[in-house]
C-alpha cells in the first residue's frame, strides 16, 4: 500500500491539476477507454477537479457491459438446463440477459459459482467428473491469457468435462470503431493500461497516425490518470499525435510476450458482437479448432438468437461516448442498478453504474 | 477474546462423551436424542441458575429501562480466521445492546443445525459461545435446537436475542445528532469482512487477516460513564459497512455527513486485499467496530479515552455532521476530490479486472 499511496499523493495531484490548467488553451474531449479508469475518475472526484475545458468521455472499456445478450442467455441456459456447473467472474452475475441474470438463475437453484481464476474452474472439473464445468470466459486481452491457460491445463490433465464459453473483446478495434462513428467527437485517448501490459503498445501506432489522435497508455491510480490527461493535452496543444506510455512502470513496449504466446496457442481473432454497439470486425477471440472440445459454443450445440435490447436503453451511445449517463432520460428513473435496462448500469466498471453510485442516487 | 489455541486446549476438557459423532435429524426431534445432546454437556457448559430451571422460558428481574435486540448469524464458513460463528452470535447481540447504551445481561440462544454436522464442530462453537459470554459477562438463559435435513442448512445457523439495562447516563438516539458533531470510528475498518473473504471458496488468498469480532460492551459503558449525554449516537457498522450506516443516518435526518478518506483507519493487508479484489472497504462488513457521533466539545477527550482501550487503539475522528448538504454523505478522496457516498445496491461482487 505504501507504493500505491504514492499514486494518491494530494500534493502531486494538485501539481498535475495546475499543470493541466496552465497547458489547456481550448476545449478538448478525451476518452478514457477502460471502465476501471472511469471508476477511478468518478471515485476520486477527478472530473470536477479538471479545468472546464477538459471533457472526459467514457469509453467502451467494460467487458461485462459489452458481452452480448445471446451469450449471457446461453450461459444461463447451460446453468439451468444442462448438467453444468457454470463458473464466472463476479461482475457477470448481475448483468441482465434477455429475461433473467445469472444471479437470478443462481437463486433459482442453478449451479453457478463465482471464481477469481479460471484455473479454479479446471480444479472443479477435476473434482466433479460427472458434471460438465463451463467457465464463462469474459474479458479484454487482460483476462485472455489465464482463460487460455485453463484450456491448456485441462487438455494436459486429459479432462473431457471442461470447456469455456469465450466472450473476449479486443480494445484497438473498438477504439477504431468509436473514432469512425460520425457522432463521436474524441480528441485524444487514455488507453487501457492493463490491456497494454499484455499486448504492448504497437497496436496503437497505426490508429494514432491514421486518425491523428494522441493515445497515452495510462494506469488507474489518480496520479496516473492526471498525468495521462496532461500528456494528451500537451500533445493536442502542440498538434502532436503519437503514442506515449504513462504506465511505463508496468507496461513494456512489446507487452508480455509469454502471455501473448498462450493467447494465440488457444485463440484466434474473429469478428465479435458488442452489446449495444453491434459487430466490430476482428474484435474478439474464438477458441481454435485444435481445442474445439474445450469450446462450450461447440460442445453444447445451443442456438440462442440475439434478443433485442430494451428499446429505452441508450447503452450503445453511452459506450461510444456520444452521450453521458446523465443525458439518458431513464437514468436513475426506470434504469437503476437493481432494475437495469442495460449493462452499463450493472457492472462495477460500467459508466452508468459509476455515475449512479457516486452521484448519491438512492434506490428505495 | 479467547484465541483458537486456547479453544482447542479447552476442547479436550469439556468435550463430553457422545454417542454420535455427527448431528442427526433425531437431535432436533425434541425427544430422547435432543435431551441427550443437551445433557451431554450443553447445560453444564453454559450453566447458570436461570438456565438450570429448564423451564419453557426464563423468568428474570428487569425493573429498569431495558434494551432488547435480536440477530441471526449465517456466516460461511462457520470457522474463520480470528473466530467462529459461536462467538459472533454472542458478540453480535451483545454489541447491538451496547449500541443502545445498555449493559447486556441475558441472551437466548437458538440453533438450527444441519444434519451431518460434526459433533466436534458443534462443540467447538459451543465452547466459543461460553468464552464470549464470560468475556461479555452475559448469561444464556433460554434456548432452542432444531435440526434440518442435510442440504437444507449451512452447518449451523444461530439466532441470539438479548436484553440489558440501559445505563442511567446513556441518552442515545438518531434524533440527538447535531450539526457539528464529530464522527469517530473505533478502529480499523473492513477487517472482519476481508477475513471471511480471504477463506471463502473461489476467493481464497494468502493472508493473516483475522476477524476483529469481540464484545464492545465494557468499552462502551466506560465511555458512557465518562461522557454520558455528550455521546449522541453509537452504531455498529456490520453488514453494509460504514458507508451504508452513514447514508442511512443522513437519509433519516435533515443534515449531511462529511468524511475524509485520509482519516479512515485500515490495516495495510486489508487495504491491499480490497484493492486486489476491487472491493470498496467502505462497504465491507465489520464486527468489533463502532461509530460514535459525539459533541464536538468532547471529541478529542473521547478519542483519547477510546485509544487507551484495547478495542479502540486505532480509533480516529473520520468526519463531522454538517448542514451544507442534507441527506448526503460526501467523501473527500485522498487527492482532495469530492464524491457522494451511496448505499450499496446489492452484494459487492469481485470485479473482472
Amino acid at each position: 500500500m505504501k507504493h500505491m499511496n504514492e499514486y494518491r499523493d494530494p500534493e502531486l495531484a494538485k501539481l498535475y491539476l495546475e499543470k493541466i490548467a496552465k497547458t489547456v488553451t481550448q476545449p478538448w474531449s478525451i476518452m478514457e477507454v477502460c471502465g476501471g479508469q472511469t471508476h477511478s475518475l468518478v471515485k476520486n472526484g477527478i472530473i470536477d477537479m479538471l479545468p472546464k475545458d477538459i471533457t472526459m468521455i467514457h469509453g467502451p472499456g467494460c467487458p461485462v457491459c459489452v458481452t452480448s445478450l445471446s451469450l449471457i442467455d446461453k450461459a444461463i441456459h447451460l446453468a439451468v438446463n444442462e448438467n453444468v456447473i457454470l463458473c464466472s467472474f463476479g461482475d457477470m452475475l448481475r448483468v441482465p440477459g434477455s429475461k433473467i441474470s445469472l444471479l437470478e438463475a443462481k437463486a433459482k437453484g442453478a449451479a453457478i459459482r463465482i471464481l477469481y481464476s479460471p484455473l479454479e474452474a479446471v480444479k472443479i472439473a477435476g473434482d466433479n467428473p460427472d458434471r460438465e464445468v463451463v467457465f464463462f470466459a469474459v474479458g479484454f486481452e487482460t483476462t485472455a491469457p489465464a482463460n487460455a491457460l485453463s484450456v491448456i491445463h485441462a487438455h494436459r490433465k486429459g479432462l473431457s468435462n471442461y470447456s469455456i464459453l469465450a466472450s473476449h473483446v479486443l480494445v484497438p478495434p473498438a477504439m477504431e470503431a468509436v473514432i469512425n462513428d460520425k457522432e463521436s467527437k474524441i480528441d485524444g485517448f487514455l488507453a487501457a493500461g492493463h490491456v497494454c501490459t499484455i499486448m504492448g503498445n504497437a497496436e496503437y501506432y497505426p490508429l494514432s497516425s491514421q486518425y491523428k489522435v494522441p493515445i497515452v497508455v495510462t494506469g488507474f491510480e489518480p496520479i496516473d490518470i492526471l498525468q495521462g490527461i496532461l500528456m494528451v493535452v500537451r500533445q493536442l496543444e502542440q498538434k502532436k499525435y503519437v503514442v506515449e506510455n504513462q504506465y511505463a512502470r508496468i507496461v513494456r513496449e512489446e507487452g508480455n510476450t509469454a502471455a501473448q504466446k498462450v493467447i494465440f496457442e488457444v485463440f484466434e481473432i474473429k469478428d465479435q458482437t458488442w452489446r449495444g454497439i453491434g459487430t466490430i470486425p476482428k474484435s474478439g477471440y474464438a477458441v481454435k479448432e485444435k481445442y474445439a472440445s474445450y469450446d462450450a459454443n461447440k460442445k453444447f450445440s445451443i442456438t440462442i438468437d440475439e434478443a433485442p435490447e430494451h428499446p429505452e436503453c441508450i447503452s450503445g451511445e453511452i459506450m461510444k461516448g456520444i452521450k453521458k449517463p446523465f443525458e439518458c432520460p431513464q437514468f436513475g428513473k426506470k434504469c437503476k442498478p437493481s432494475f437495469p435496462l442495460g449493462a452499463p448500469m450493472v457492472s462495477s466498471e460500467g459508466a452508468c453504474a459509476a455515475y449512479f453510485h457516486f452521484s448519491g442516487s438512492v434506490e428505495v | 477474546m479467547p484465541d483458537s489455541n486456547k479453544l482447542r486446549m479447552q476442547l479436550t476438557c469439556p468435550m463430553p462423551k457422545l454417542d454420535f459423532d455427527i448431528i442427526t435429524l433425531g437431535h432436533g426431534s425434541g425427544g430422547v436424542l435432543t435431551n441427550k445432546l443437551l445433557d451431554s454437556g450443553v447445560f453444564d457448559l453454559l450453566t447458570n441458575d436461570i438456565l438450570e430451571e429448564r423451564h419453557d422460558g426464563a423468568i428474570i428481574n428487569m425493573n429498569e429501562k431495558i434494551a432488547f435486540s435480536t440477530d441471526s448469524f449465517l456466516v460461511s464458513p462457520i470457522f474463520f480466521p480470528g473466530g467462529n460463528i459461536g462467538e459472533l452470535a454472542v458478540n453480535g447481540t451483545v454489541n447491538d445492546l451496547a449500541m443502545c447504551g445498555a449493559v447486556p445481561k441475558y441472551l437466548s440462544l437458538s440453533f438450527i443445525l444441519e444434519e451431518g454436522l460434526k459433533m466436534t464442530e458443534f462443540w467447538e462453537v459451543l465452547v466459543a459461545i461460553k468464552f464470549a459470554c464470560e468475556n461479555a459477562n452475559v448469561k444464556v438463559v433460554t434456548g432452542d435446537t432444531k435440526v434440518v435435513e442435510k442440504g437444507k442448512g449451512d452447518k449451523i445457523f444461530i439466532n441470539t436475542s438479548g436484553i440489558g439495562n440501559v445505563h442511567p447516563k446513556a441518552n442515545i438516539g438518531k434524533t440527538r445528532i447535531q450539526i457539528g458533531d464529530k464522527i469517530i470510528v473505533s478502529g480499523n475498518i473492513a477487517t472482519h469482512g476481508m477475513a471471511i473473504m480471504s477463506i471463502r471458496e473461489g476467493l481464497e488468498f494468502e493472508s493473516t487477516i483475522q476477524s476483529d469480532t469481540t464484545n464492545l460492551n465494557h468499552t462502551i459503558i466506560n465511555l458512557i460513564e465518562q461522557f454520558g449525554n455528550d455521546i449522541h449516537l453509537l452504531t455498529d457498522p456490520t453488514r453494509g459497512g460504514i458507508a451504508t450506516v452513514l447514508k442511512e443516518i443522513a437519509l433519516t435526518s435533515d443534515f449531511g455527513v462529511d468524511i475524509f478518506q485520509r482519516d479512515l483507519p485500515m490495516d495495510d493487508q486489508v487495504a491491499s486485499a480490497c484493492e486486489l479484489l476491487g472491493i470498496d472497504p467502505l462497504y465491507v462488513a465489520n464486527e468489533g467496530l463502532f461509530l460514535s457521533f459525539v459533541d464536538a466539545s468532547i471529541a478529542n477527550s473521547f478519542l483519547e479515552v477510546l485509544q487507551n482501550d484495547k478495542n479502540g487503539k486505532n480509533a480516529k475522528i473520520i468526519g463531522s455532521v454538517v448542514d451544507t448538504h442534507p441527506n448526503q454523505v460526501i467523501l473527500e478522496s485522498s487527492i482532495g476530490g469530492k464524491r457522494v457516498v451511496s448505499m450499496l445496491p446489492g452484494e459487492q461482487l469481485p470485479r473482472i479486472c
